[in-house]
């Protein structure tokens, strides 16, 4: 936590949600993604029947995963050897930085393709490589957009998914060569950015993906991706590098199709994505192709902190964007507003736990609790809950309280004394239907600009209910 | 069921009803409409000294707060057979979260059987009375009437049919539904205050799928909801007399419609803001 604690909690994400509401060109983005993703899924759960069956199965795999995740990670390395790999161990964002790049360098690496990676995003990856004289070239669609707008993804499956499609192709016109060819429709955009990404696949020195899983059992990283840039950043380099953390182990293969079964389905509403694929190690005897160095970089960066604590859950989180999808918070400021990586409510949860600043303590409290982020959650982490463990943290850490919290206080401890609260409500409330004369509602609230800038306000009875029921019940049984 | 069971052999229910906040400082009507019903379901209705559940200490990072406000709960309410709510928020912030605000406590187990009897009202007329009038009170089949189903008790109680089921049979109406009813309307207790503008996108697209439906009227289980929904609609448009009305289910199962819709002046004292 910093030193310094102002009265009222930082106002960043306010600030950036203000600025995401005003903004034409990420709400267009937003309203063609926003009910896509939701249909799409709930399409692909009508299909299969019993999708609810498969989360409780997905789920206790994630449990069983963490619960021995020391072990499990353990026999992984050991068979990322066997097969003639490594496993390198990062502590944090900075270890795991030079690890990568160490590696590159090794290699006299120039350039770096690079396959979808949130775990490369979480730690700058891109820019230290940079600065390290290697560059890196983003192979999935979605990041190579935001590598030519210089941004930062916006969504955990969709990196550029607040761009529109004429931002897109601006930004190609400005960076491409195009020549002759057009760029009117999607496909064009597709196969203008596949032409320019092929090339690189061949001159790469170093490939670097991320993983969804990683299979203990074989020692086996398993990528999903609908571009099949995985796979060519993977096997077509000299060396291949997967950048990836320590939670996403699972111990056999018949777990792993326990998450890819809700995974697809969960994040596109695919039954599968295009391309499912397994890396095992390096290239041997036996095959045709394939890098001739696997190595496997995994991040703690204080997630091993979480184990056995109240946010384990957490953990159990397979990166499918569905709460994101889900979140009407999300889908009215999209995911810059978090100023993360992870974005919407997983990470309104992961952030806060990953990063323990003051000016993250927003991001748990942006929610309304609605609760629909739970309820598609394929491996049922229950995000609300973890969102109010994390207010309740704030609450204990903080060095004052604000006047919010001391507002909330003072209603509490008066409604602890209900007979006292009834007279003292319904006191003040004859007094406000005195100041309200005829009016059926308010327009200003003093106290309250924040509901009254967008909403009228009924103006209230005359009396509570409490005291009328008292009135009329005079003299009977009734309470 | 009859609308006056009384010659049921069985002893009568004793209801202690639960207002809510919401309900005892702005809109009492709502309270005697859920009175009125759980009496004329065969109920006696008690009404003892009340305030809050706690949901504002509770998602406001004060657990210390919520348990004593829960305990204060569960002994003014604890001698009745049942607890009844007109809120499937509040009543979510009891059913659910109490036992586990006490998961560590010695009082763990008297507060997971007080639970037990708390029902939200729709819940309640439904799955424990099967309430049905021998005729509706009031015939809005000729109205289109949507429904908003707020977050907590959709998610948290599993509230979707129950009040469809009683309007039906109470008020011969079919709900007439909307895009995304089961969309948060952005109210989420200080969260409208405090991120009053992305609460406005949040409350602007409920409005437009309340007045896509065509609807003269929506109505909701929570008050809380139905107060933003309704500041909204009357914000956007506050010379159209014939903006969309806002009423709490408990008023139309009631047949109690004399009082005028949330936040629209009475046509004796009539005047707007």
């Amino acid at each position: 936590m910093s030193q310094v604690q102002t009265q009222e909690p930082q106002p960043d994400f306010i600030i950036r949600s203000r600025a995401a509401l005003e903004d034409n060109h990420l709400q267009e983005a937003l309203e063609k993604a926003g009910s896509g993703f939701v249909y799409k899924r709930q399409a692909a759960i009508e299909r299969i029947g019993n999708f609810e069956q498969l989360r409780d199965q997905a789920r206790q795999v994630r449990v069983r995963a963490l619960k021995h995740l020391d072990l499990y990670l353990l026999h992984f390395e050991k068979k990322v050897q066997n097969a003639g790999g490594q496993v390198h161990w990062a502590e944090t964002p900075e270890q795991m930085r030079e690890i990568v790049i160490g590696l590159c360098q090794a290699q006299n690496a120039k350039t770096a393709t690079k396959g979808k990676s949130m775990v490369g995003e979480e730690v700058d990856l891109n820019e230290a490589l940079e600065a390290a004289g290697v560059e890196p070239q983003e192979t999935d669609l979605g990041e190579y957009v935001l590598q030519l707008a210089h941004e930062r993804p916006s969504h955990i499956v969709a990196p550029a998914l607040h761009k529109t499609k004429a931002q897109v192709q601006s930004l190609f016109r400005a960076n491409h060569a195009l020549g002759e060819r057009a760029l009117d429709e999607v496909a064009d955009i597709v196969n203008e950015a596949r032409a320019v990404i092929r090339d690189r696949f061949l001159q790469a020195d170093v490939g670097i993906t991320g993983a969804n899983m990683l299979i203990a059992e074989t020692g086996t990283a398993a990528i999903v991706t609908n571009e099949g840039n995985g796979d060519l950043t993977a096997t077509l380099p000299r060396t291949h590098i997967i950048t990836t953390s320590i939670d996403k182990i699972v111990p056999t293969w018949e777990d792993a199709s326990a998450i890819l079964r809700v995974l697809g389905r969960s994040a596109t509403g695919q039954d599968i994505t295009t391309y499912t694929s397994f890396f095992t190690g390096a290239r041997s005897e036996r095959d045709k192709d394939g890098p001739e160095q696997f190595h496997i970089v995994l991040l703690d960066n204080r997630r091993s902190e979480l184990l056995g604590s109240e946010y384990e859950e957490m953990l159990h989180c397979i990166r499918c964007g569905a709460c994101m999808n889900h979140c009407p918070v999300y889908q009215a400021v999209g995911g810059h507003s978090y100023n993360s990586v992870y974005p919407g409510p997983m990470g309104a949860v992961l952030t806060p736990l990953l990063r323990h600043e003051e000016q993250d303590n927003q991001l748990p409290n942006a929610s309304t609790f609605c609760g629909r982020c739970e309820s598609v959650c394929p491996v049922r982490i229950p995000l609300p809950g973890l969102m109010r463990k994390l207010r309740d943290r704030e609450q204990r850490e903080a060095k004052h309280a604000s006047v919010s919290t001391l507002a909330v206080k003072l209603f509490c401890r008066l409604s602890r004394h209900p007979v006292l609260y009834r007279r003292l409500t319904h006191f003040s409330l004859k007094l406000v239907s005195m100041i309200r004369g005829r009016k059926s509602r308010f327009r200003t609230l003093p106290l309250m600009s924040g509901w009254s800038r967008h909403r009228d306000f009924p103006a209230p009875d005359n009396g509570s209910f409490q005291s009328q029921w008292q009135q009329r019940h005079k003299g009977t049984n009734h309470d | 069921m009859t609308e006056t069971p009384q010659n049921s052999p069985k002893r009568r229910h004793q209801i202690g009803l639960f207002v809510t906040c919401p309900v005892d400082l702005i809109r009492p009507s709502i309270g005697f409409a859920t009175a009125t019903l759980l009496e004329r379901a065969g109920c006696d209705v008690h009404v003892p000294p009340q305030s809050c559940c706690g949901q504002v200490a509770f998602n406001n990072g004060q657990p210390e707060e919520t348990r004593a406000l829960a305990w204060n709960i569960v002994q003014q309410f604890g001698q009745y057979d049942y607890v009844v709510l007109p809120s499937g928020s509040c009543g979510g912030t009891i059913k659910t979260h109490y036992p586990e605000l006490f998961a560590q406590d010695e009082r763990h187990e008297t507060v997971v059987r007080f639970c037990e009897k708390v029902y939200e009202l729709t819940t309640f007329l439904t799955e424990v009375l099967d309430y049905a009038p021998t005729r509706a009170g009031i015939d809005l089949s000729s109205e289109t009437v949507t429904y908003h189903d707020s977050c907590a008790g959709l998610r948290e109680l599993g509230i979707k049919q129950q009040p469809r089921t009683l309007l039906k049979r109470c008020a011969n109406l079919d709900v007439t539904e909307m895009e995304e009813t089961d969309v948060c309307c952005g109210f989420g207790g200080t969260f409208c205050v405090k991120y009053s503008d992305v609460s406005n996108r949040m409350v602007t697209n409920k409005v437009n799928n309340i007045r896509q439906s065509g609807a003269s009227m929506v109505l909701g289980g929570d008050l809380s909801c139905l107060l933003n929904i309704a500041g909204k609609l009357q914000r956007l448009e506050p010379d159209n007399p014939d903006r969309v009305q806002v009423r709490h289910i408990a008023e139309v199962l009631a047949g109690e419609l004399q009082t005028p819709a949330i936040g629209e002046p009475s046509p004796t004292r009539g005047k707007g803001e």
